[in-house]
C-alpha cells in the first residue's frame, strides 16, 4: 500500500511500482481531478495529459501533479508521496483574500473547520510549546 | 494571553482560533492549553498546515480574518517583541525597561484587536491587504513538502530519513523559524530554544525576530 499525503489530508492508495501510477478513480480521490478523453479535469477545466503519463488505464500522478506546477516529494523506498502546494496556487490564493479553509482537531480530537466562523470576526494566532 | 480577549469580545461577532504548531502532537499543547483554562478553539497543527496556508514563518503571529470569510491583515507578528534579545541568558531576566517596553506592546497589539473587533478600525483595504499579503517562492512550496514528509516519517520512527527532510525544508526557507524550530524540538524537547536558537537569532544582526506589525505603539 502507498500513501499520499497533500492538502486534503493522508490516502492509501494502491500503486504501480516504479512511480505513482494510480487508477483513474484512486486518481481522482487524492487530486480531485478525473480522467477524461480530453485529460484531468475539474470542474469545467481540463489538463491534456501527455501520452507518457497514461498506461493501461492507470495515471502518472506524479507527472501530472508536476505538470500543474506543484512539487512532489517521495520517500527513499518511494511508497509514501507528498503531493504540495505550488507557489503559483499558493499566491493566487493569498491575493485572493478569501482565507483558505483548513480543518484541525481541537484536544479531544474533534475536527473543526475555519469556514464554519463565517459571519464572525476570526482572530487566528499560532503558537507553539518549543 | 487570549482568553481575556476572547470573554470580553465574544459577544461581539468574534472568535479566536488558537493553532499549536505542534509536530509532537495534542500532548504536548495540552498543558498550556488547560492551564489557560481556554474557551475558544485550540487547534492542534502536527504538519503546521495553517503556517503553510498562510505563509508564517514564526510563532506567535495572527491573521484577521472578517465576517465574510476575508483576510483583513496578512499574517504578522502577534504581539511580540524582539526585547528577548537583550535578555541576560545566565538569569533569563530582562532590564525593568525592556520588561516594561514588551508589556506595552501586548496591550497595544491587544487593543488594536479590540478596536478591530469593535469598529472595524485597522481592517486594511483589499489593495493593501493583497500587498501585505506573504509572497511563497518555489523554495518555500517545496520546503512545506519537505516539511510534510519530514513530520510523517518522524511519525513512523524513521527519524534519520526523516531529519534529512526537516532539514532540506530549513535550508530552501531559512526565513521559517517554525520549520528549524520545529526540527529541532523533535531532535530533542529544549533544542528549539537552546544554543543553537540563539546563534541563529544573533546572526540575525539588525534584522528583526518579531517584525514589527504596522499598528499604533510599534515605532513604525
Amino acid at each position: 500500500m502507498t500513501t499520499v499525503l497533500n492538502d486534503a489530508g493522508e490516502h492509501a492508495v494502491a500503486a504501480t511500482e516504479g512511480g505513482l501510477w494510480l487508477s483513474a478513480s484512486d486518481a481522482e480521490r487524492v487530486t480531485g481531478w478525473a480522467l477524461k478523453p480530453e485529460g484531468m479535469c475539474r470542474d469545467d477545466a481540463c489538463v491534456p495529459l501527455p501520452a507518457a503519463a497514461l498506461r493501461a488505464g492507470k495515471v502518472d500522478v506524479a507527472a501530472f501533479w508536476e505538470r500543474l506546477g506543484n512539487p512532489v516529494l517521495h520517500d527513499a523506498a518511494g511508497a509514501t508521496w507528498v503531493l504540495g502546494t505550488g507557489a503559483e496556487a499558493r499566491n493566487d490564493a493569498l491575493a485572493d483574500l478569501v482565507a483558505p479553509d483548513f480543518s484541525l482537531p481541537d484536544l479531544s480530537g474533534v475536527p473543526h473547520a475555519l469556514s464554519a466562523l463565517r459571519g464572525r470576526k476570526v482572530f487566528l494566532a499560532t503558537w507553539a510549546s518549543w | 494571553m487570549w482568553q481575556l480577549l476572547y470573554d470580553e469580545l465574544k459577544d461581539h461577532n468574534f472568535m479566536v482560533v488558537a493553532v499549536a504548531e505542534e509536530s509532537r502532537g495534542a500532548e504536548h499543547a495540552r498543558p498550556w492549553i488547560e492551564q489557560a483554562k481556554a474557551t475558544y478553539w485550540c487547534l492542534i497543527d502536527t504538519d503546521h498546515r495553517v503556517a503553510d496556508l498562510f505563509g508564517m514563518v514564526n510563532v506567535p503571529q495572527s491573521v484577521w480574518i472578517d465576517e465574510a470569510g476575508r483576510v483583513v491583515r496578512p499574517a504578522e507578528t502577534a504581539g511580540s517583541t524582539d526585547h528577548f534579545r537583550r535578555m541576560d541568558l545566565a538569569t533569563r531576566t530582562m532590564s525593568p525597561d525592556d520588561q516594561a517596553a514588551r508589556q506595552a506592546a501586548r496591550t497595544a497589539y491587544l487593543d488594536a484587536v479590540r478596536d478591530w473587533v469593535r469598529t472595524g478600525r485597522y481592517a486594511l483595504p483589499a489593495d493593501a491587504a493583497r500587498r501585505k499579503q506573504p509572497r511563497i517562492t518555489a523554495d518555500i512550496a517545496l520546503a512545506h513538502a519537505h516539511f510534510r514528509l519530514g513530520v510523517w516519517l518522524r511519525r513512523q520512527g524513521r527519524r534519520a530519513e526523516a531529519d534529512r527532510h526537516l532539514a532540506e525544508a530549513s535550508r530552501l526557507h531559512p526565513e521559517s523559524w517554525n520549520m528549524w524550530r520545529q526540527a529541532a524540538d523533535l531532535e530533542a524537547v529544549g533544542k528549539a530554544s537552546g544554543p543553537e536558537f540563539w546563534a541563529r537569532v544573533q546572526a540575525l544582526g539588525d534584522k528583526p525576530y518579531y517584525p514589527p506589525p504596522d499598528l499604533p505603539g510599534f515605532g513604525r
